[in-house]
């Protein structure tokens, strides 16, 4: 067998030689000069996203084992920018005594992620697939148990491993029934195999709900908030915008180049699905008094805007679904960096703390509101457009009402992000946090969200380029 | 006339320039950079209105001017988002409008605001909305409005919040912003509608009524009403929602708690009639495709106009009658609009409207800016605490009786004019409701004037702890005298010459009988107002015993407020917010509980996690899946 064909994989080598290189320091160096590492991810795995952020023609190796499209540069593009935000933004975090020692783990592990990631991305087969998608979930209850010693943080480390293998497991049995009713496992042998049927209708709700739970899309949203929670912020933070664009942009490609055929099928369940996961997300984050709950019942929400896209099944569907998850990952980081920052320095995480923050801390305030006002879609914010490409990739395929009920939601979320707002800005308070001077990696990382915020919706170019290399 | 461009590049350039400087400044250079800028931008727009006039006349019509235009976004192969600028007699109008009422109000608060903390930020706001709305009415295409329309929204949220530290004053303008996207939620799913079977934005193909871009709307039907009516009605409510049409008018009252001039601008004169301006915008096609909503709009302005005049009788905060009798006069727009045919003689109620929406942002912005002088001097907004402040305020009042004249429509002030036009229009059209239009307008002439005598006359001014009300400076009453000047002969303009439903000439004539009744019913409506508040009696209060219901109805606003608020707290809050929570805490949580007691109790002390969730979390997938797998099965 001729093994060069491997070197064709240029994102996943080079994210492999990042990986190593910062194995390597982490193990040789003393823990003093351990501090180095974190320019040293950020520059490594940003030199990383500029080589291989220009799309090359579409191939595939071993057979179609792994499958490579053009799309698939931006999607990494993308994964990797949010990540490399999360590094900026857990500095200081990792800096502190608890987790100084493990702070080289950290960025493995996460990269480790990152790298299932790609491959679950990538993946021609069924079993590559599932392993990218184990490569994914197993360093991230790792991480989401960083901070072993909370109590918190550790079970929220068990709960996603247990419901995480559990889904993977149903997700697993749904692929043997698949291999059962056609005998193969390619994804481009399998579409004209798929045709129906109790049985292979069985399989695909089976492994569906694999990529759902990921997505934590109503019911198999469970764990989102109890996860959140406890994990470390820039850890949920990577969680809600990494491992879900992935997840939602796995779920596309597989839903119509795979099981096409069931495209009634699917269509009905994710109609349903979407309904109940933004309605039932939206009614319970009103009630939130923690900001990482309430920031978990949003992303749920906006999971079922994302959903959106894949029920068109169009290029534009497409196209709209990479911008959202590119929009949704600024917006979202730059609230989560916000959190962060005031967990830092404070350790507050209740919604009612957000109170008169206006007046000690106006900048943090502001970027936090726009990013808000982005995730609730007002324009001219980036939220807005990627909102309503969207909605309008659905309409074009005459989901009329669902659409309607999606912009009716859009109101009440309108609602209960103006809460923090209003918390921020007009509630009196009468220990209001302290002013806080945040470390500069932190800063650097509100400044790209927030420039992203509100260029990435006006500058036309970026969803043109992103439309441009979209497929069904 | 590629230069109009910089009519909105200037105060976007201000927006953010003061943005970024905010307290860096002294507020002095603040307000002057803003108001220099917005000079500026009128003088352009003069001048565009004038080029324009003169020489886009082609064989006695006018032609639309795309000034510039840009791909902005190509969203699929035949639908593109532009951005732009078109040029035609309603934006041309509309251009000097703004700005003419964006400058004053400029001027005007530099006085007004001065000392205010934050005055650099209002002053950045300012230059946003002028921004937003200049872009708005210059937009080529319906998406381009519609963005332009949210930032318009957005920046007046940030304006009536401006008092942030008043509760009353975000209350109000949250409502204001949910209110108006809800609307707008309309609009949006209404653009929708037309872009996908009329496979455009763009204004010029749209009102160009081309039968082959409307084909593949025919036969579409939904719930009995064709798609494009529905498109089109939705389109409405978009304006409706911006314009404060009956029953989205809720949010306007309130709005009254942000600073005088930002109501002057905002609820006078710009943002509350975009509605109208989108109506007019779309005219040809309401006229020719969907004849019954553009009737539907003439009944609801109607409706609105009468119903906010009758609320307008008994307020007594002096901005909320001007609140609710901007709501009654752009009602007034909307029946003209509604009543009118296409082109010629037919096309009345069109110029009508136009006419109306440019002299009603006058001397309703010499209203909001005369009670701001007001208040500025007796620091209250209510009438009770007021009366016989003609002595004090003398610029202040007669430019106050000046635009009271002008909205009961006493000749020859401007407001005669335009209103005579609508009443002869919807005259025309159905005398029903010609009748009560012309009864609505004797209605606003005695709520106008009874706010005019019990301000400036009736009961003796009661000073409190030595404090006699005096003048304002001359930043403020400079903007009253020029606004009176316009509103005295704004009238007198041929505005048929400039403004027409289809863009040739339109010779306005003065109907005499429709006239004088018009005129004798004002006249009448200031009597009765003269009778009960000229000097201070008693038989009012008597009124309002005798008809204590309809009293107490109309002054708490019909309940219309209340009656949202009780569908949002009691029915989605309560009803729906409050029992799933409850059904969250107590079953889920139970059950899960109750799970992990029992996992507890047999397995081994499971060490400090709250076990049993995590099974009642699978427990939940396996049962999600199998349902979802049973009902795609067998149904």
């Amino acid at each position: 067998m001729n093994y060069s064909v491997f070197l064709q994989l240029h994102d996943e080598l080079s994210l492999l030689v990042v990986m190593v290189i910062l194995l390597t320091f982490d193990i040789s160096v003393s823990i003093r000069r351990g501090r180095y590492i974190q320019p040293l991810a950020i520059v490594l795995l940003t030199i990383h996203t500029l080589l291989n952020a220009f799309p090359r023609d579409a191939f595939e190796v071993a057979g179609g084992m792994y499958q490579y499209f053009p799309m698939h540069t931006y999607v990494k593009t993308i994964l990797n920018i949010g990540t490399i935000i999360v590094f900026l933004q857990a500095n200081k975090w990792l800096n502190n005594k608890d987790s100084m020692i493990r702070r080289g783990e950290f960025y493995f592990i996460t990269l480790s992620t990152l790298f299932g990631l790609y491959i679950m991305l990538s993946a021609g087969h069924f079993l590559l697939f599932f392993i990218g998608i184990e490569m994914a979930s197993i360093p991230m209850a790792t991480l989401v148990a960083f901070n072993k010693y909370q109590h918190k943080s550790a079970e929220a480390g068990a709960k996603f491993i247990l419901s995480t293998v559990f889904a993977s497991g149903i997700s697993l049995y749904g692929i043997s029934m698949i291999y059962g009713t056609t005998g193969t496992l390619y994804f481009d042998d399998l579409l004209p195999l798929i045709v129906g049927g109790p049985m292979q209708i069985m399989s695909f709700v089976f492994f569906a709900v694999g990529l759902f739970f990921k997505i934590s899309l109503v019911p198999f949203h469970l764990w989102t908030p109890d996860v959140y929670e406890g994990a470390p912020t820039p850890v949920t933070a990577y969680l809600s915008v990494v491992s879900k664009g992935a997840a939602a942009f796995v779920l596309f490609t597989l839903f119509t180049r795979v099981f096409g055929n069931l495209i009634d099928e699917w269509q009905s369940i994710l109609y349903g699905l979407i309904i109940i996961s933004i309605t039932l997300a939206n009614v319970f984050a009103i009630r939130q008094q923690n900001i990482k709950r309430f920031m978990a019942f949003s992303s749920i929400s906006q999971a079922g805007y994302l959903m959106l896209g894949v029920i068109s099944a169009s290029t534009t569907g497409m196209s709209s679904l990479v911008y959202y998850v590119l929009v949704y990952l600024f917006s979202n980081l730059a609230i989560f960096g916000v959190i962060t920052i005031i967990e830092n320095n404070t350790g507050k995480v209740a919604i009612k703390d957000y109170n008169g923050l206006y007046q000690t801390n106006p900048k943090l305030s502001a970027i936090m509101m726009f990013a808000l006002f982005s995730l609730a879609g007002i324009p001219p914010f980036a939220g807005f457009f990627s909102k309503f490409f969207i909605f309008a990739a659905a309409a074009e395929q005459g989901f009329y009402v669902l659409v309607f009920i999606a912009l009716l939601n859009t109101i009440i979320s309108l609602y209960y992000y103006l809460l923090i707002v209003k918390a921020m800005f007009l509630r009196k308070s009468d220990e209001p946090i302290e002013r806080i001077t945040s470390d500069i990696p932190a800063r650097i990382s509100l400044v790209i969200c927030l420039l992203a915020i509100v260029f990435a919706g006006l500058l036309s170019a970026v969803y043109q380029q992103i439309a441009a290399y979209s497929f069904i | 006339m590629e230069y109009t461009l910089y009519i909105l590049i200037l105060p976007l350039l201000s927006f953010i320039v003061l943005g970024l400087m905010d307290t860096k400044w002294k507020p002095r250079v603040a307000g002057t950079i803003g108001t220099a800028v917005l000079t500026i931008v009128t003088a352009l727009s003069y001048y565009t209105a004038w080029e324009y006039f003169s020489t886009a006349n082609l064989n006695g019509t006018y032609q639309k001017i795309i000034a510039f235009n840009t791909v902005w976004v190509q969203f699929n192969e035949y639908l593109h988002i532009d951005m732009g600028i078109l040029l035609d007699p309603i934006s041309v109008m509309m251009l000097v409008v703004i700005s003419t009422v964006s400058l004053m109000v400029h001027i005007y608060s530099l006085a007004y605001m001065k000392g205010e903390r934050g005055f650099e930020r209002y002053y950045a706001f300012l230059s946003l909305f002028s921004f937003a709305m200049l872009g708005l009415v210059v937009s080529t295409n319906i998406f381009q409005m519609y963005i332009f329309g949210e930032m318009v929204g957005l920046s007046s949220y940030l304006l009536i919040g401006f008092y942030y530290t008043k509760p009353e004053a975000v209350a109000a303008s949250k409502k204001a912003f949910i209110v108006t996207r809800f609307a707008d939620l309309g609009f949006l799913i209404g653009i929708l509608i037309l872009s996908y079977y009329t496979k455009t934005f763009d204004f010029g193909i749209l009102t160009s009524c081309d039968a082959n871009v409307f084909a593949s709307f025919s036969g579409v039907t939904f719930m009995g009403a064709s798609a494009l009516s529905w498109a089109m009605a939705l389109i409405f409510i978009g304006g409706a929602g911006k314009s404060a049409m009956f029953p989205l008018h809720i949010w306007l009252p309130d709005a009254m708690e942000g600073p005088t001039p930002v109501s002057a601008l905002i609820h006078a004169a710009t943002m509350v009639v975009a509605g109208v301006f989108l109506v007019a915008r779309l005219f040809p096609i309401y006229i020719t495709f969907t004849p019954e909503v553009l009737h539907g709009i003439a009944y609801v302005g109607a409706f609105t106009s009468l119903f906010a005049a009758v609320i307008a009788i008994v307020q007594t905060d002096i901005k909320r009658v001007l609140a609710f009798s901007t709501i009654s006069q752009i009602g007034f727009m909307m029946v003209a609009l509604g009543v009118s045919g296409y082109g010629g003689q037919a096309g009345t109620g069109y110029m009508a409207s136009m006419f109306h929406l440019f002299t009603h942002a006058m001397f309703k912005a010499l209203l909001f800016l005369g009670a701001g002088s007001i208040i500025h001097a007796v620091h209250s907004n209510e009438m009770t605490q007021m009366g016989s402040l003609k002595k004090f305020l003398p610029v202040t009042r007669w430019t106050f009786l000046i635009a009271c004249l002008a909205i009961a429509g006493i000749p020859p002030f401007s407001g005669f004019f335009s209103k005579d036009e609508i009443l002869a229009a919807t005259m025309h059209f159905s005398p029903g409701l010609g009748v009560m239009m012309t009864f609505t307008a004797g209605v606003t002439a005695f709520y106008m004037f009874r706010l005019y005598y019990r301000i400036f006359h009736g009961k003796a001014y009661q000073t409190t702890n030595g404090h006699t009300p005096h003048e304002s400076p001359v930043a403020m009453t400079l903007p009253l005298v020029f606004l009176a000047v316009v509103t005295i002969f704004a009238g007198f303009i041929p505005f048929g010459k400039f403004v027409s439903s289809d863009g040739a000439f339109y010779h306005i004539h003065i109907d005499p009988t429709i006239a004088t009744i018009s005129v004798v019913v004002a006249l009448a409506g200031i009597g009765l107002a003269t009778w009960l508040y000229r000097r201070e009696n008693d038989v009012p209060s008597v009124v309002a015993r005798k008809f204590s219901k309809i009293y107490r109805a109309a002054y708490h606003r019909f309940y219309i407020d209340e009656l949202y608020l009780f569908i949002t707290k009691k029915i989605i809050f309560k009803r729906i917010s409050t029992p799933v929570a409850w059904f969250d805490r107590h079953i889920i949580d139970g059950t899960m509980n109750g799970l992990a007691s029992v996992t507890q109790w047999t397995s081994l002390k499971t060490k400090g996690f709250q076990s049993g969730k995590v099974q009642h979390y699978a427990y939940v997938i396996l049962l999600g899946t199998l349902i979802i797998a049973a009902i795609v099965i067998f149904i």
